[in-house]
């Protein structure tokens, strides 16, 4: 009893047959081999399952994916595209924010959804927009760091061109 | 954990969505931000034959103060809720749960509405919609009819929502001059299910108490109204000694069970607390301070 979705992943259009009651975070581990999100708690707590869909973090575990069909899904594996780290996973990498690295993949989604929101957060703001996402090892210090960190250099990269435009004008 | 197979539909308007509710009736399920239903699902606590999605139709998401009424839509989300400056200004009480809602990314996806008509006895909608006076608006395809928030819950997950009806929209007297609230909730850690948790929406008269809503979540088998303790508060001068009175009214009101979040006594003193304090923080909010 499939039903046809199309979800776009990380750029690329993907279509499948599903059973409604599969949810979004199988779909996407076991249907498109994209296992970089993480099945933790199973029961909307943890936040390790998080993706971006239409660029909010949502728990994936907790939506069907035919509830996806026609919208962008975004996850860990879009962070590195072309090889190279982005600057919040060279963040958690340089800043150790993360030990075990279950939950690192949601933690890096949330961050960058709070980055695209607000270019500067403080530590407050960092702690209230992660408190969906449950870390058991690294005790949160250095994942605050790490999203202050990279916070700087996403700026200071912003910054760059628009300095090199007005250099030119 | 893997849901038990339905049929999934996604109507584009309210109108289908109200044609499959009564064609599929108790074997049907309205489908909003899915936080309480989709867990519940998966524990197979319900098995529904047929899910309606609600969010592909458009205009459900609205909110809006208009003709003295602020009216929510089934597909506002706790998020905008968060971040409205009319609710930050005017209507503190909501101001003040939102944030309090679960976390940050189920706040994203979960809904007021949705909340509602699950009527969990620790949700948290329920008892600032009790404290607010709000009615709801059941819509089926039969017609609409309008019900009470305090008439709405029956008991745990209970409400007076039919199969085939849609919590179509919350209606609230607009916030009028002098017009203050807070809530106040006690959780073990952030995002947690309230211990306890007071709501208060105060309206001041000419120095004196206009009217008060108080709610209780969290102390009962629903989300309480504490009448007695509203009825207290009305035309009264708000004194330390009308504050305490209301506050040993509202504890009385409450009808909590012991658990491993806290004892009755513990549980019944911390609402006797929150009233203080709500109604403090509520009326120096009135005006225009806090």
């Amino acid at each position: 009893m499939g039903q046809p979705i199309t979800v776009t992943v990380n750029g690329e259009k993907r279509s499948a047959e599903v059973e409604p009651r599969l949810l979004l975070v199988h779909f996407i581990r076991e249907n498109l081999r994209l296992t970089g999100t993480h099945i933790g708690c199973d029961t909307t707590h943890c936040g390790a399952c998080t993706v971006l869909l239409d660029g909010t973090p949502v728990k994936s575990c907790t939506m069907f994916a035919v509830q996806a069909d026609g919208q962008q899904v975004t996850t860990v594996e879009a962070l590195a595209a072309g090889g190279t780290l982005h600057p919040i996973q060279a963040a958690f990498k340089q800043e150790h924010g993360l030990q075990c690295g279950f939950c690192t993949p949601g933690m890096m989604l949330t961050s960058l959804a709070l980055l695209e929101e607000k270019k500067d957060p403080t530590d407050e703001d960092i702690r209230w927009a992660l408190s969906g996402n449950i870390c058991r090892c690294t005790g949160y210090m250095n994942i605050v760091k790490a999203v202050k960190s990279a916070a700087a250099t996403m700026n200071a990269a912003a910054a760059v061109p628009a300095e090199a435009a007005a250099a030119r004008s | 954990m893997l849901p038990a197979p339905f049929e999934y539909h996604a109507p584009r308007t309210i109108d289908e969505a109200l044609d499959l509710l009564d064609q599929y009736g108790d074997d049907g399920k309205v489908l909003a931000g899915g936080q309480s239903l989709i867990p519940l699902l998966k524990l197979r606590f319900a098995s529904p034959g047929h899910l309606v999605d609600i969010n592909k139709i458009k205009d459900l998401d609205f909110f809006e103060e208009r003709d003295g009424t602020l009216r929510i839509g089934p597909l506002f989300r706790h998020k905008s809720a968060e971040r409205s400056s009319l609710l930050a200004s005017r209507y503190h009480v909501m101001a003040d749960a939102a944030p309090m809602i679960a976390d940050p990314i189920i706040r994203n996806r979960g809904t007021i509405a949705g909340s509602v008509a699950h009527a969990d006895p620790s949700g948290d909608w329920g008892t600032v919609l009790l404290a607010m006076d709000a009615d709801l608006v059941l819509r089926s395809k039969r017609g609409s009819r309008t019900v009470k928030a305090r008439d709405f819950f029956s008991g745990p997950f209970s409400t007076a929502l039919e199969p085939t009806e849609i919590l179509s929209e919350i209606r609230i007297p607009a916030a009028k001059a002098m017009t203050g609230g807070a809530y106040l909730k006690l959780e073990r850690k952030v995002g947690d299910f309230a211990t306890v948790a007071v709501a208060v929406h105060l309206r001041m008269d000419d120095g004196k108490v206009g009217s008060a809503g108080i709610g209780l979540t969290a102390v009962g088998p629903q989300n309480l109204k504490a009448e007695k303790a509203e009825a207290s508060l009305k035309g009264v001068r708000l004194d330390d000694a009308a504050i305490k009175q209301a506050a040993a009214l509202a504890a009385e009101a409450a009808d909590p069970k012991a658990d491993q979040r806290g004892s009755v006594d513990y549980k019944r003193n911390v609402v006797r607390v929150f009233t203080e304090r709500g109604l403090k923080r509520a009326s120096e909010r009135a005006r225009g301070g806090g």
